[in-house]
């Protein structure tokens, strides 16, 4: 077997006194989805934070293609092919969709000092990816503070997958979307995949992770419930482990009691 | 892989229907194609002031009017739109006045007392120029402070340093005798030069002042600079983590400013060829109102360097109008005071908006 495009070799990390993250291990591999899940507060954003390049871990490995990677800012990992939807999305509000979507990796014309920004070649494939995706924009210079928080979640989303060459990194990328384009992102969570991307998505609807995770990490309180392959879990074992296993049952035996 | 509920046709809208004018873009308000200009303000303002002077007086409207208020319109509208570039990236630099002082002093001194060429002198001065700007940079992105109270502290700093070194290396506190030194007239040709247009004497400063604004513009809404400089002053966090170089943008942008503050103080060096110790001190906030003028929000991330020209050419009319009509200067800081609280309620609106979006 190939090595893994990353791996986290029992990383932690603490934000001050706050233990975030301790002892995880994971990999993702290309053409595989690798599912975070786990409740709120649990890490995952951190631990994606970790593969994007937003923070270092304070202990443990993070090897990319096998060799051990210190990504000192998100633009390292971007150039390495590694492309993130932020849970807050990271967008200029102020700004036009077109300036949003290729902020950072803006295309050019020109040569040397006239070398400027190819305003009308980023306006087109923006229209372009997100028509792709379902969604119709207006007007690409419209700011993006005035779209709607799922139009905007598209956006970023659109972006991610332009530019994720290698690894596309998903922080519940679905929370407001409609039914709809919630199926298109799982749609080409699977396209990414079958291209042979190494795709992490973080989401808290076990009916999207199940179908399309092929390996789910659970996480609790910044610790590693294990990791699962889809051939070891059911979908209800699955939103059982989500929710921290024994809970749910309790939760269930609660709700239940005043009706009988 | 069990297929995930969805619409069948989710993928296929990027059909024809895409290529025409969406038919929900007339519901585009007004508000939005106000903020796509944010210059739009300064520019009414700008042809209001001309309109108000002008019809009182002859001379204002007459071409030699124009090229006198064209003067302090054109050495403050080099700084605004540094300084504008520089709030649009969310910063602001106190110190950029004084730092006029600062390089114009260099000037003078390497050239008189180093008796070194002018040239030379000017080269030094740019270096410490940029030295300051990189520093002022290195700080606020360092430290994460307020840019606000770390150029204070450089502002107050240089304004000590200007003085005291001032004094101690000429024994006065002006620097005299440029006009001497090997290599004058040629600077004077770059820096001070005047030249007759429409039978008007107009200084050489002015069509810098149009260079630097066109170039500025450019690379504002044109290159990928531009775009980092809105992002970093729109939202440093999102934009670093989509990859844009934030800190390097910020510190580009002190740098630009205080070469900015250095090209107006070698302007000014050269055409008195004497400077006084301070020189400059107080020009920081008349800068950040041109700035605010022309559409810059405080908050940063949305202005134009078209608007803060047009700031400064109020600034300019303003300046000479009211002399010519011959009331008493006192309430030329009435009117731009006034322009201001104008320029910022309608700059209220746009942050609103933009607050507003941000849920
Ligand atoms: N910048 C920060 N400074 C201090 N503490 C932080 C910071 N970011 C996260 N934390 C803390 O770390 C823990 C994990 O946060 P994280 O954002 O990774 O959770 P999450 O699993 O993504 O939760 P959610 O499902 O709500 O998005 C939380 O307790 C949070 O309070
Ligand atoms: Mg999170």
């Amino acid at each position: 077997m190939t090595a893994p495009l990353l791996e986290l070799r029992d990383v932690g990390k603490d934000y001050g006194s706050v233990i975030a993250l301790d002892g995880i291990s994971t990999t993702v591999r290309a053409g595989e989805v690798t599912c975070v899940l786990g409740d709120n507060g649990a890490g995952k954003s951190t631990l994606i934070k970790i593969l994007s390049g937003v923070h270092r871990a304070d202990r443990g490995q993070l090897l990319l293609d096998g060799r051990p990677a210190d990504f000192g800012s998100p633009r390292e990992a971007l150039d390495a092919g590694i492309a993130t939807v932020y849970q807050d999305l990271a967008m200029i509000p102020l700004m036009a969709i077109w300036r949003n979507f290729f902020l950072g990796a803006e295309p050019t014309r020109g040569w040397g000092p006239f070398r400027r920004f190819d305003a009308a070649r980023a306006k087109d494939a923006t229209r372009r990816e997100l028509s792709a995706m379902g969604i119709d924009i207006r007007d690409p210079d419209q700011p993006v503070g005035t779209l709607s928080g799922g139009e905007r979640q598209s956006v970023a989303i659109a972006r991610a997958v332009h530019f994720g060459a290698r690894v596309l990194i998903l922080d519940e990328p679905t929370s407001a979307l409609g039914v709809k384009q919630a199926g298109v992102v799982l749609r080409y969570v699977a396209q990414a995949r079958d291209r042979g991307v190494g795709v992490v998505l973080i989401t808290h609807n076990p009916h999207h992770a199940h179908p399309v995770g092929d390996r789910f990490l659970v996480l609790n309180r910044g610790r590693s419930l294990g990791e699962f392959a889809k051939a070891d879990v059911s979908r209800d074992e699955l939103t059982r482990l989500m929710a921290g296993g024994a809970e749910l049952d309790q939760l269930a035996h609660e709700l239940e009691r005043p009706s009988t | 892989m069990a297929p995930v509920p969805a619409d069948p046709g989710a993928g296929a809208a990027g059909g024809p229907s895409t290529q025409r004018a969406d038919e929900r873009l007339s519901a585009v308000g007004p508000l939005r194609r106000l903020l796509v200009k944010p210059e739009l303000g300064a520019l009414v303002g700008a042809i209001a002031v001309f309109t108000f002077f002008a019809v009182q007086s002859e001379v204002f409207r007459s071409a030699r009017g124009i090229a006198n208020w064209l003067d302090p319109a054109s050495t403050l509208g080099i700084m605004a739109v540094a300084v504008a570039l520089l709030m649009i990236g969310g910063h602001f630099d106190l110190s950029a006045g004084v730092m006029s002082g600062t390089t114009a002093l260099t000037v003078a001194i390497v050239a008189v007392e180093y008796e070194q060429n002018i040239w030379v002198a000017i080269g030094v001065s740019l270096v410490v120029a940029l030295l300051l700007g990189f520093f002022n940079g290195w700080l606020v992105t360092r430290t994460g402070l307020p840019s606000f109270i770390i150029t204070l502290g450089t502002f107050l700093m240089l304004q000590g340093l200007n003085l005291g070194l001032t004094k101690l290396l000429t024994g006065t506190v002006t620097a005299t005798g440029l006009a001497s030194v090997p290599g004058y007239a040629s600077a004077e040709w770059v820096f001070a030069s005047r030249m007759t247009i429409l039978g008007a004497e107009v200084r050489v400063a002015v069509l810098w002042w149009v260079l630097f604004t066109a170039v500025a513009s450019w690379v504002l809404l044109r290159t990928r600079f531009g775009n980092w400089v809105f992002a970093t002053g729109g939202d440093e966090v999102a934009a670093r983590n989509v990859g844009v170089p934030a800190r390097r943008t910020t510190i580009a942008l002190f740098m630009t400013t205080s070469t900015a503050a250095w090209f107006v103080g070698t302007t000014l060096a050269v055409r008195l060829t004497s400077v006084q110790a301070n020189t400059g001190t107080g020009q920081e906030l008349i800068y950040i109102v041109a700035a605010v003028i022309g559409g810059c929000l405080l908050t940063g991330g949305f202005g134009s360097a078209i608007g803060a020209s047009l700031g400064a050419l109020i600034f300019g009319m303003t300046q000479l109008g009211i002399p010519y009509l011959r009331w008493d200067a006192d309430w030329f800081y009435f009117f731009l005071g006034a322009m201001l609280l104008l320029a910022v309620l309608a700059n209220r609106l746009v942050r609103r908006y933009a607050e507003a979006a941000r849920r």
